[in-house]
């Protein structure tokens, strides 16, 4: 893709939703694979310097995906992906909570809701993350200001990079 | 107990009284009355919306005028900004995940 590929995020504050829909340049196949096994998962999910690292993964309805983000300092903070409901290569529901490293959920969740659609090789992922309590939606914010500390520090990193080669 | 922004938007008659000081600073009697509920009704409201400090009063007189504290609506957008960024980072990971594959396979 030579444009910048489509990406709508929007937030209903009010009712706790927020809506996100991205087009992917591959084929459907290939797009569901990579948003639904562990060791493709593993390679994009962690936004850098972050990094995903599951350590159990059933996608069938029922199991789970549990995994941690993982920061370069080496400090894990663990998540637990419930599979709520799979319909292959069109839809796939989570339920998803934080959760300490012995797979201890930290009540409540919130209720994510993936669909895949193929048009002209060109794939659109549209989820819709509804979070029941507005104490997840703080964690939420929460979790946002870590990671997004972390990317500033990548940031900084190719700053003194770029600057150090001069 | 603990208040903050995403309760103060909950509750429709909370933004509705949000847009309408967001215009001007109002006195509770003169909020009421543009509401179906009660004085006292509109005074709770206001007492949530001032704990979680997205209202400031303002002592004129006799009278307490209310204010938007619009910083504070600011700090929504904020971390909602921040978690577009994160996620906008890892699709662009996914991409370059996707575009190696594909490469891989021809």
């Amino acid at each position: 893709m030579n444009s910048t590929p489509l990406f709508d995020f929007s937030v209903d504050k009010e009712n706790k939703t927020v809506y996100m829909v991205r087009e992917f340049n591959a084929g459907l196949d290939l797009v569901w694979e990579a948003w639904t096994t562990a060791e493709l998962l593993d390679k994009w999910w962690g936004p850098k310097p972050m990094v995903t690292k599951t350590k159990v993964m059933n996608f069938e309805v029922g199991g789970r995906r549990f995994f941690a983000m993982v920061s370069p300092e080496g400090h894990e903070r663990w998540f637990i992906q419930k599979f709520t409901s799979i319909s292959p290569k069109t839809n796939f529901k989570t339920y998803n909570t934080f959760a300490d490293e012995n797979e201890n959920p930290e009540l409540p969740g919130s209720d994510w809701d993936y669909n895949f659609s193929e048009q002209n090789g060109i794939t659109k992922v549209s989820i819709t993350i509804f979070n029941e309590s507005r104490e997840r939606m703080e964690r939420m914010v929460e979790m946002g200001a870590i990671q997004g500390c972390a990317m500033q520090f990548e940031n900084l990193d190719e700053l003194l990079e770029t600057l150090s080669q001069k | 107990m603990r208040r903050d922004i995403f309760q103060a938007i909950a509750d429709p008659t909370r933004r509705a009284i949000i847009t309408l000081i967001a215009l001007q600073a109002m006195t509770p009697n003169a909020l009421a009355e543009h509401f179906d509920t009660t004085r006292q009704a509109v005074s709770k409201h206001l007492r949530i919306l001032t704990q979680c400090e997205l209202v400031k009063q303002e002592h004129r007189g006799r009278e307490i005028f209310y204010q938007l504290e619009i910083d504070k609506m600011k700090e929504i957008d904020k971390w909602i900004e921040q978690f577009r960024k994160i996620w906008e980072t890892s699709f662009n990971q996914l991409d370059d995940l996707l575009a190696t594959i594909k490469k891989q396979k021809k």
